[in-house]
């Protein structure tokens, strides 16, 4: 049950923030909070299960619709684990970023915003396919209902935007989920959308093909890949700050995590069959992505390019479907969560001081707001990829699997890198330091942002120069889910239109230590 | 006609005497909240006879009714359907000019031909439910008259008599064929002497004048006029009710006859399913009357709809009864919530009207929006099952091309749905409303009702379930 009350906890404390309304102040803020904390400490306690020697640290199955095959059966290993951590953690940073940025409508406002996160922790927790669905779907309403309701000027063509294509996307997954489900009910005679149970449904390869594009589509449009990203800049935009930490450092990761738990390990032939297309996508996106974010005047809409960028490197990460890169998508996850979560607190931070998103408008900001710049200097460094910081494990150990996979792939996936320096750099540049135009400035950030950015930096700054920890207890070990899928790295070189023949079963047991050392020599 | 057969009609008896008894009553003067009472209870009380209904059940009531599972189900969910919007209606008539008691008399008629509907095993009760129905249908729509009123109400008129005719004829002509009326024995005339022309074209006229009351495309153009015109909670009853009836009896005669496995049949069908969806969504885009969004809107729920009648087979038979009850409380709950807005001075229609309701009456707002998400097919609401069931029974069969419609028309929708939303919960504009009128109490209540109804239906569909699996055992 304790993973039950892992999604619930959000909820309930989300309709308690709305109840106490009414108390006015700062109720619903430190109710939600405290909920996120207890839902976080609760989290915790099941990793210091340590191994239980299955598969899962923790697993819940109820009774749903025993007709229809749908069961509640949620569970988490490691990765699982490690992502719910960080959506408790992003939910607390959001509702911090939010404090004072958010006076109208507060109640309904923490209602909204922990809704969100049940829906991204049912997501990450949920290992029955429809249920997984209304997760997936759960957390676009009072997405969007934060967009459209605290967002700023576009924010209700964003906000429909945003809603229309993920659900676009989502509609072809459950589509496929349930071709998938009758395709293993004809084949095995027992109709079930259980995780475990649809494993290795045996299929033929048209039908895996067409039913794995159900469940891209829908991960490439939430992760964003290019083309799919339109909805994207425009939501992060108009989005509050908070709903922007949410949208970056949640939604776009239960892309990710989707291809990981679900796409490969159900169709492992097709995935791999298309890999070669998604990569040519990743490395468009890894550059292109960085290429618009340079040509950006909006700051938040910067960010959210650099967004697209980084999702890029997780997407090659995770076709690559190699244990070195695999791990460094998960790193690369968590720390973007962090690091560009932190990057929309303090681009909300200045909107608020200074009404303005427009970069144009600002500069030296340092002189008035030390303690804010030294911040956004410290998680630019972080996106740019500076080594002893987190995002640069990840994206390291990413090129260092994929060009195990393909040189060249690795070789231009790279050049994302350089311009990342850019427009870091030149975003720190522009707002922070130059001439002032705003003539006093803006007022530096107080305790409460400092401790959120803090704690983020501090994420950040562990998972770059000591990672073996993490990586041990919530790394992604030779097995996800039930079988172990090697994919023949060869196959991804050539063609991969037929597909190799089988999938090599191997066990990928990454070298940890050495990845932790480098971090570690790197940190130094 | 032995007291059993008698039991097994009590809900349809119940209706005729109740409005027989509300007509000998209307001659004194009674006050507008008791002839809402002895609707209600009326509908109640039908409701309650369904029990020793059953045990009745399953029984022929001569060849024209047949009594089982199926209609006991669709005659609880339509008694359902018209508690709500007698409930609604009340508070929506208080204080209108006219007469209210014949109101609600022509509800319990219309009520009763849409029961009637349910049951018929034959194509006289067939066309008798239908035109009990319409005929009621012509006074609700223009009751309150107005030129709006008026224009609906004629419309509706002309070309219900039209399809009439149509289905009329269509009867004739498979009755040429078949040489019977009887839905139980078509399937076995038709496998002796092979299925004829007079037949297609029986079927097809019939397909016409079903196509017209369901208001599928391309007979859909009357809809949104008509919606638009009647008084609100009658907008309701014919989105549900009307097409809900029509729904029930479609569902036993094509399911009893096979006639949908015929191939012409079953492609015209799908061209009306797809049909319907495109039409209906793409032109609720340009709507800027939440009346007329929602007539659109039930248009391309047809489609849907119809997706689960060329699935076949008791997943579709099951997927069709629960997408019908998760459409009957959505459609019904967002009908309600304009007819709970609307005073006896102005239907609040315009999407402006709605600016900024969530924050003067979050709990209707809230109720509205869960309304609208259900029809869009959000999760944890019933909805949501409805269109999975109909997607599953879609994909069980391989209709991947209906299936697909499906997906992309529900990305359409979205737009719309959430455009009301948005709407409701845009800041107010304008000046600042003064001290809101009471809702009326009876609709609260049912809207409210409907919507705890909404979330249990989307969250534990386990008992509506097992009550339409049973409805599919009656002729499957």
């Amino acid at each position: 049950m304790i993973l039950a009350w892992a999604v619930l906890i959000p909820f309930f404390g989300g309709v308690a923030a709305w109840a106490s309304t009414r108390l006015g102040g700062a109720f619903p803020r430190c109710i939600a909070l405290l909920a996120l904390a207890l839902d976080f400490a609760l989290l915790l306690s099941v990793l210091g299960r340590g191994d239980s020697g299955g598969q899962w640290l923790a697993e819940t199955r109820l009774e749903w619709m025993p007709g229809v095959g749908a069961g509640i059966h949620l569970a988490a290993d490691g990765l699982s684990l490690a992502l719910a951590l960080l959506t408790a953690f992003l939910g607390m940073a959001a509702i911090a970023a939010s404090w004072t940025g958010i006076r109208e409508r507060t109640g309904f406002f923490h209602l909204c915003l922990m809704s969100v996160i049940a829906g991204v922790m049912g997501a990450f927790l949920a290992l029955d396919l429809l249920l997984f669905y209304v997760f997936w779907e759960l957390m676009l309403v009072p997405m969007f209902l934060m967009i459209a309701v605290w967002g700023h000027g576009g924010r209700y063509r964003a906000a429909l935007k945003f809603f229309i294509f993920t659900q676009a996307g989502s509609l072809l997954m459950l589509v496929s989920i349930l071709g998938l489900y009758f395709v293993h009910g004809t084949e095995t005679g027992k109709y079930s959308f259980d995780y475990m149970e649809l494993l290795g449904t045996p299929m033929g390869r048209a039908a895996e093909f067409w039913l794995m594009l159900g469940f891209l589509a829908a991960f490439a449009v939430k992760l964003p890949a290019v083309p799919f990203h339109t909805w994207l800049p425009e939501a992060h935009a108009e989005a509050p700050a908070g709903g922007s930490v949410l949208l970056a450092g949640l939604l776009l990761k239960t892309g990710a995590y989707g291809m990981i738990r679900f796409l490969f390990p159900l169709f492992p032939n097709a995935a791999e069959a298309i890999a070669p297309a998604v990569y040519v996508l990743a490395v468009i996106g890894i550059i292109y992505g960085a290429v618009l974010a340079l040509g950006q005047t909006d700051l938040k809409r910067l960010i959210a390019y650099t967004s697209v960028s980084h999702m890029g490197f997780v997407l090659l990460g995770i076709f690559a479907w190699e244990g070195l890169a695999l791990n460094g998508a998960l790193v690369l996850m968590v720390c973007h969560g962090a690091s560009t979560g932190a990057l929309f607190i303090i681009a909300g931070a200045i909107e608020e001081r200074a009404h303005t998103r427009e970069m144009a408008r600002m500069g030296g900001f340092w002189s008035s707001a030390p303690k804010m710049g030294g911040a956004a200097l410290f998680f630019a460094l972080a996106s740019m990829g500076l080594p002893g910081l987190g995002n640069f494990l990840g994206e390291f150990l990413v090129l260092l699997g994929v060009f195990g996979v393909n040189p060249l792939l690795a070789a231009s996936a790279a050049l994302g890198l350089v311009a990342s320096v850019i427009y870091s750099l030149w975003m720190v540049q522009k707002v922070f330091h130059g001439p002032a135009l705003q003539g006093p400035g803006i007022s530096d950030i107080g305790v409460r942002e400092a401790a959120t950015l803090a704690s983020m930096a501090a994420l950040v700054l562990w998972l770059g120069l000591y990672p073996a920890h993490f990586l041990d207890r919530m790394g992604i070990k030779e097995s996800i889910g039930a079988t172990a899928i090697g994919i023949d790295s060869k196959a991804a070189t050539g063609t991969g239109a037929d597909g190799p023949e089988a999938v090599r079963i191997t066990e990928h047991r990454p070298d940890m230590e050495g990845a932790a050392e480098l971090g570690g020599i790197k940190g130094k | 006609m032995s007291a059993a057969d008698l039991i097994a009609i009590l809900p349809m008896l119940v209706l005729t005497i109740a409005a027989v008894v509300a007509t000998v009553l209307a001659a004194f003067r009674t006050s507008h909240a008791f002839n809402a009472a002895l609707a209600v209870s009326a509908f109640v009380l039908a409701l309650l006879s369904l029990v020793p209904a059953s045990k009745a059940a399953p029984r022929a009531v001569t060849a024209l009714i047949s009594v089982d599972a199926h209609s006991l189900l669709f005659t609880g969910l339509l008694l359902g359907a018209a508690i709500a919007v007698t409930l609604l209606s009340h508070g929506y008539n208080e204080g209108r000019e006219g007469g209210l008691a014949e109101f609600y008399i022509v509800l319990l008629i219309a009520t009763l031909g849409a029961v009637v509907l349910a049951a018929s095993a034959h194509f006289a009760a067939f066309f008798l439910g239908l035109e009990i129905l319409g005929v009621s249908l012509y006074v609700l729509i223009a009751y309150f008259l107005g030129e709006r009123a008026n224009e609906a109400s004629v419309k509706y008129l002309i070309l219900a008599g039209i399809a009439s005719s149509f289905l009329v004829f269509g009867m004739a002509l498979v009755y040429a064929e078949l040489g019977t009326m009887e839905f139980s024995e078509m399937a076995g005339r038709a496998g002796e002497s092979g299925a004829g022309p007079l037949l297609f074209a029986g079927l097809a006229m019939i397909t016409v004048a079903a196509g017209f009351k369901l208001a599928a495309a391309p007979f859909h153009m009357w809809a949104p006029d008509v919606y638009e015109g009647a008084p609100a909670p009658v907008g309701a009853f014919l989105a549900a009710v009307s097409k809900g009836a029509v729904a029930a009896l479609l569902l036993r005669f094509f399911f009893q006859t096979g006639s949908l496995a015929l191939e012409p049949l079953f492609i015209v069908f799908g061209a009306i399913a797809v049909a319907s969806m495109f039409a209906g969504n793409i032109l609720a885009l340009f709507q800027t009357s939440v009346k007329r969004t929602l007539a659109y809107s039930s248009i391309a729920h047809v489609g849907y709809l119809l997706i689960a009648f060329l699935a076949g087979g008791r997943a579709g038979m099951v997927a069709a009864g629960y997408y019908l009850a998760a459409y009957f409380i959505s459609i019904i709950g967002a009908f309600g919530a304009v007819t709970l807005l609307s005073g006896k001075d102005r239907e609040i229609d315009l999407l402006d009207d709605y600016r900024g309701l969530a924050w003067r009456r979050p709990w209707l707002a809230g109720a509205f929006t869960a309304m609208l998400l259900s029809l869009a097919g959000m999760p944890l609401t019933a909805g949501f099952l409805g269109k999975f069931f109909v997607a599953s029974a879609g994909v069980g069969e391989a209709l991947w091309l209906l299936v697909i419609a499906l997906a992309v028309n529900s990305a359409i929708a979205i737009y719309y749905y959430l455009r009301i939303i948005i709407a409701l919960f845009s800041p107010a504009y304008g000046e600042a409303p003064g001290p809101l009128p009471r809702l009326p109490i009876a609709g609260t209540v049912a809207l409210g009702a409907l919507t705890l109804l909404l979330v249990f239906l989307g969250v534990y569909p386990g008992p509506l379930l097992a009550l339409l699996e049973e409805a599919a055992s009656a002729f499957l």
